[in-house]
């Protein structure tokens, strides 16, 4: 058995350098003195994070990012809560099937998405708006966040909520007192998760935004298809950061909700 | 029990009232877009089957649409073949192995899909990092074609795709129980036996689900093969985005997404049929 665990271990190993070595590049570049593409760099400099500041554009990009993903990650955690709730402690006739129908966006393909969005919204003037894109970006982030807070729900015991009930609770003040509590680690974890997606989230609002609302990863897919620019690997550095303490957040929310249980 | 005091129960119409909103949002802003894109390619420029035609008599799209097949296909077993031994180690290793392979298998989940591939453009550039170090190892003389191929394609895939492959695969395997392998060895099989005929096959479900799951989500892939990708690696996402920005044509555009995702439909209901949807959901 000896050699299989050697192998084992050597796929993770491979694996966890497969996976973070893109980001480790990355990183390393943006601090990059030259304006062209060299490994290792000649030198190293903050300019490309000072361009980065300096540089309306991207700036107004990160502007309109936060402003969709605020409202996109609060609405779509509110609607995926409440249909997981529906769906796991309803009874109701068709969960199974209503279920998959709001877990469907993840299997169709975005750029199927985005471009009925766009059809949709030319004959209702939404295209080129905040409020049309922050409608697809709720598309996107719903059933991640249906699909976290279901499982979680599951995993609750039914007989807490009975329990309340028997003490006299009303079913909203049971819901309230017993079940959100202990409920709050997902729907806190999913709105991250929303969150992050919202702000990578290209192909929907490239379709739907327009040359003055531009998100992050439109402005970075408009300036990575023409000469190497270092400024991206900036952003993009930031984006990982971003992530990865979003991730350490609900890795640590995560574990918090485990050692209750 | 069945006798609860009356007050003590939510209204019927209590869930439905919950899940309203969802349904009507899911209507709206997915069903009827989604729908409308693909009636355009029974309706653009005008009623009837010609933009099905028009694939089927255009040899370029049809290769595109078998080239999408084909990527999409090589890339499930690498992804499952590096995918496999990580699952693995996550189920049956010690807590704080699996932690630490969750948290890292959750990193391309949590990362910017765009901005991965970005980095990998650089990664693997001719005179990029890989390439250097490749050579400063003394392990190639001259730089490798790394990108603007199949192999940048798969490279660039398979890092997005393995949380798709491992979290099945870690489900269906930590309902294994650990004792049977040992068992089936001190029965006289060798590893290999008894990994084949005891393991492998109460694995299949997930092994299955990760397949359906990696090959379906790779059909759709647009910013991969855009960035990482020669004009031999072109998807079928390329060309939807093509027909409508370039050539403004909707109705090949909704043909070649009803396509995409009747491929999409007939393999979940497959993997639903085989293994059951319900039981590879985390």
């Amino acid at each position: 058995m000896r050699p299989w665990r050697a192998l084992r271990v050597l796929v993770c190993t491979l694996v966890a350098i497969y996976l973070l070595a893109p980001l480790v590049v990355v990183l390393i570049i943006s601090f990059s003195s030259a304006a062209f593409l060299r490994f290792p760099p000649p030198g190293y400099s903050w300019r490309w994070y000072a361009n980065l500041l300096n540089d309306p554009a991207w700036m107004d990009a990160v502007g309109v990012s936060l402003r969709v993903l605020v409202p996109a990650a609060l609405a779509s955690t509110a609607l995926g809560t409440a249909s997981a709730v529906a769906l796991v402690r309803g009874r109701m006739l068709g969960a199974g099937v209503i279920g998959a129908f709001l877990m469907a966006p993840m299997v169709v393909p975005s750029i199927i998405t985005a471009a009925g969005l766009y059809i949709i919204y030319r004959g209702l003037g939404l295209n080129g708006t905040l409020t049309g894109m922050v409608i697809g970006h709720i598309i996107i982030t719903l059933p991640y966040v249906f699909a976290t807070v279901a499982s979680a729900l599951r995993s609750l015991d039914p007989r807490l909520e009975a329990a309340a009930a028997t003490l006299g609770a009303s079913p909203v003040t049971a819901f309230r007192r017993i079940t959100l509590p202990l409920l709050a680690p997902a729907v806190l974890s999913s709105l991250l998760f929303a969150m992050v997606l919202s702000f990578d989230e290209l192909i929907i609002s490239l379709f739907v935004g327009s040359a003055r609302l531009r998100t992050v990863p439109v402005q970075i897919w408009s300036n990575i298809r023409g000469d190497f620019d270092p400024t991206v690997a900036a952003i993009a550095s930031l984006c990982f950061l971003v992530a990865l303490t979003a991730l350490a957040l609900e890795a640590l929310l995560r574990r918090r909700n485990g050692d209750r249980e | 029990m069945e006798a609860r005091p009356s007050h003590s129960r939510a209204p019927d119409w209590a869930p439905w009232a919950l899940l309203l909103p969802s349904l009507l949002v899911m209507l709206v802003a997915f069903v009827l877009p989604v729908g409308m894109l693909l009636a355009r390619a029974f309706t653009q420029p005008e009623p009837g089957w010609q933009n099905f035609v028009l694939l089927w008599e255009r040899p370029v799209y049809l290769q595109v649409l078998w080239n999408t097949v084909l990527i999409s296909a090589a890339a499930t077993p690498v992804a499952l073949l590096l995918g496999y031994p990580v699952a693995h180690a996550m189920a049956h290793g010690s807590a704080r192995t699996r932690r630490l392979l969750t948290f890292l298998v959750l990193v391309p989940f949590w990362t910017s899909l765009l901005v991965r591939s970005f980095a990998t453009v650089i990664l693997l550039q001719r005179r990029g990092p890989l390439n250097t170090l490749l050579m400063n190892i003394g392990l190639i003389d001259a730089p490798l074609p790394l990108i603007y191929n199949l192999t940048g394609v798969l490279l660039g895939a398979v890092q997005t795709l393995l949380p798709f492959v491992i979290f099945p695969l870690y489900s269906s395997m930590k309902r294994i129980d650990p004792s049977l392998v040992p068992a089936a060895l001190t029965m006289g099989a060798g590893p290999v036996r008894a990994f084949l005929r005891v393991y492998l096959p109460l694995s299949l479900p997930g092994l299955m689900a990760g397949a359906t799951f990696v090959f379906i989500s790779m059909l759709g892939y647009f910013v991969i093969p855009a960035l990482l990708g020669g004009p031999r690696q072109t998807m079928v996402g390329q060309l939807i985005q093509d027909q409508i920005s370039q050539l403004g044509s909707w109705g090949v555009a909704g043909a070649l997404s009803f396509i995409l995702l009747a491929i999409t439909a007939i393999l979940l209901s497959v993997l639903n049929k085989l293994v059951g949807l319900k039981a590879v959901a985390r």
